[in-house]
């Protein structure tokens, strides 16, 4: 039995309405279970309060192969803690019964294999998921699960890069729905990102192929340059700035942080 | 050639590239695409341009000798009272084991592909020390990437890639071993592709990596079964070889697929027993089951919820939690057997290999000895066992001697310690 898909659900008008009222949307992340499950709240109590538009949980993995050492670590130390799927989900409900912003789950295929995709689906869904980002998942082997996803209301955050051709770019976007994730250059989470003119080709290259809004990530670690990016994407990826703030200098700063972002 | 199962492995349904049956595939971060496109690209024309086989045949000759012998076990064969042993001499290539092969091949390639740089990972460090003296052949920069722990016990490997001018990086990350090896190398790619290659040591990772390297171990099984017709006058009745990612099994295998009467056995590390947890017997063991990691699909040793389980084995040529896609996909077809050897089993055999031929393998090729010595009793006289001798475990006397628990070593790294400056 599908639970009804309730109205925060639908991802691309709902950031078009935020985006009425605002320059540039942000969405953050965090590793569920690192530091712990108490910190991951007092994280999403700051993102609320900073009122912060989209959220990642990412579900933690033994391999994760596309996440620098910060998030390497929060995977590893959060599968010490032995958070497993049902901690992730329930957590996950939980939140999202208790925070404005849409959530969405953030990992890596064999959890979702192991689970089964349609048990996957449902789950997420139960727990008042908006859609999924599978960091290893390329858009011609997510076909299947796509389609338990559409049944359940549930968005595939399709990733884009700049080295994709404009071929494979189209091939993506015709799968894509919710919004894009454009990754703003090669490598791993956490790594410098330069902005400079061949960021706005990329940005254009995108919009080119679709009519989805865009959300820019990778490297993304300050106020000044979620401001250069007004006007040029929708939304702004802030994951490993977020992090390695609340593990150097604690919540408070955190929270000043996650405002300062918001101007 | 004339193999036309093995053929058969480079031909996909449209939609299906890399897949066999069900395993395999490229579950890569989008960023790696292209690369991975241009890379299948190459690798196909090299694959169909016959001078390229022709070139790397003639490197491997004068480089590494090939074609490496077959050597027939007399004593050994004797003791056992069975089944005639043979070996192919895979230990004989430069740098000591078939890691020769592959890098070389890949190491052609990227010549094709006109970069730069490579990586790679390493276990046992190995494939390591092989890569880098492709890069220094071939003049190429190079960074390897090896497990902290891997590092810590294979300290004269390590010695000798940076000798060979690598840039080896200690990887602290997860179990801080081969896997963690592999992801480290894929991160590194993923920022650095447009200049560098990624070497895989093995018949794993995302497509076209376990059927590219396949084709390049598969020298292996192309000699191996001419040598035995020419020494016997006929096939062997088993093929027999350790399994750790499975590139050296894959590629002796690929000499006999089409022959039905060879029974093929992939030997994979049974470390402390089957019920210890304390093992990398992925299909052997019963306990692996199919997820995707590390880009593909296949068996691996992981919880219920996917998460990968920790693996032992005395060879850490043969610690890996994964299998490769192919030799997965041939199993499921019956066409290869998979069995385990405890680490027990193996140094057993390796003191009586060494007293009885002469020869010094590897302690991951001597888990296929392990089995050989209990089939050739099984199978009984007249029939004829060939064995894939990997590599040789001469350079691994640290390693070995720890393994063997011999008291004299241990007194002489004593005294080399007390008399250091």
């Amino acid at each position: 039995m599908i639970n009804k898909i309730n109205e925060k659900k639908a991802l691309e008008p709902y950031v078009r309405s935020r985006l009425k009222e605002k320059d540039i949307l942000l969405m953050t992340h965090a590793v569920v279970g690192y530091p712990s499950l108490e910190d991951n709240w007092a994280m999403l109590e700051c993102m609320q309060e900073a009122d912060i538009d989209l959220v990642e949980l990412q579900l933690p993995f033994s391999e994760p192969i596309a996440d620098g050492p910060a998030f390497i670590k929060a995977n590893q130390v959060a599968l010490e803690h032995g958070i497993d799927c049902d901690d992730y989900f329930d957590f996950f409900k939980k939140a999202s019964d208790a925070f404005d912003f849409p959530l969405l789950f953030m990992g890596y295929y064999n959890s979702v294999f192991c689970m089964g995709e349609e048990t996957f689906c449902e789950r997420l869904n139960s727990a008042g998921g908006s859609g999924y980002i599978i960091a290893d998942l390329p858009m011609e082997a997510s076909l299947e699960l796509d389609k338990a996803g559409k049944q359940y209301g549930l968005d595939h955050i399709q990733i884009i890069t700049p080295v994709n051709s404009d071929s494979r770019m189209n091939q993506i976007t015709d799968h894509a729905s919710g919004f894009l994730y454009c990754v703003a250059r090669k490598g791993v989470t956490g790594n410098e990102t330069n902005f400079d003119d061949s960021l706005s080709d990329y940005i254009q290259r995108c919009r080119n192929v679709t009519d989805l809004p865009l959300a820019l990530g990778f490297g993304i670690k300050t106020s000044e340059q979620v401001d250069e990016l007004k006007g040029l994407a929708d939304v702004a990826i802030i994951g490993t700035a977020c992090l390695n703030v609340w593990e150097q200098q604690g919540k408070e700063k955190y929270k000043e942080f996650l405002k300062s972002l918001v101007r | 050639m004339t193999n036309p199962m093995f053929e058969q492995l480079f031909e996909f349904e449209a939609g299906r590239e890399g897949f066999y049956g069900e395993f395999g595939g490229a579950y890569i971060p989008e960023i790696l695409h292209e690369t991975i496109a241009e890379l299948c690209d190459a690798f196909d024309a090299a694959r169909k341009d016959s001078h390229f086989w022709d070139e790397y045949v003639q490197l491997m000759s004068s480089y590494s000798c090939r074609p490496t012998p077959v050597t027939f076990c007399e004593n050994l064969t004797r003791q056992c009272g069975g089944a005639n042993i043979y070996l192919k001499r895979e230990d004989l290539n430069h740098t000591g084991a078939h890691k020769a092969n592959n890098v070389m091949g890949q190491g052609l390639l990227v010549k094709r592909m006109k970069k730069k740089r490579v990586i790679a990972e390493t276990g046992a460090g190995q494939h390591g020390v092989a890569t880098a003296t492709m890069a220094a052949k071939l003049g190429l920069e190079c960074t390897i990437y090896m497990g902290a722990v891997d590092v810590a016990r294979q300290r004269p490997n390590v010695f000798w890639m940076e000798q060979l001018g690598a840039n080896v990086i200690a990887v602290e990350d997860g179990t801080r071993t081969l896997k963690d090896a592999i992801n480290a190398a894929m991160r590194d790619w993923a920022d650095s592709m447009a200049e560098t290659h990624y070497v895989l040591g093995t018949v794993c990772g995302p497509h076209p990596f376990p059927l590219m390297v396949t084709w390049f171990q598969s020298i292996i099984g192309m000699e191996a079964r001419k040598q035995m017709l020419d020494i016997i006058g006929q096939l062997p009745d088993q093929v027999i070889a350790c399994v750790g990612g499975g590139s050296n099994a894959s590629g002796i295998f690929a000499g006999f697929l089409d022959d039905a009467q060879v029974e093929l056995i992939g030997v994979e590390a049974g470390g402390e027993g089957m019920n210890s947890g304390q093992h990398a017997a992925r299909i052997a063991s019963g306990q692996g089951h199919v997820g995707v990691a590390q880009g593909y699909k296949t068996y691996f040793l992981q919880d219920k919820e996917g998460q990968m389980k920790d693996t032992h084995s005395v060879s850490a040529g043969l610690d890996y939690v994964g299998v490769g896609p192919i030799l997965a996909y041939l199993h499921s077809q019956g066409k290869v057997r998979f069995e385990s050897a405890t680490d027990k089993e193996v140094v057993e055999a390796f003191k009586i290999t060494v007293k009885n031929e002469g020869v010094i393998p590897a302690l991951e090729s001597t888990h296929a000895i392990v089995h050989a010595l209990k089939e050739a009793k099984e199978i009984g006289k007249g029939k004829n066992i060939l064995v894939n001798l990997s590599g040789r475990g001469d350079k691994d006397i640290f390693t070995i001697a720890d393994a063997l628990k011999d008291e004299k070593w241990n007194e002489f790294l004593k005294s080399k310690v007390e008399n250091m400056d």
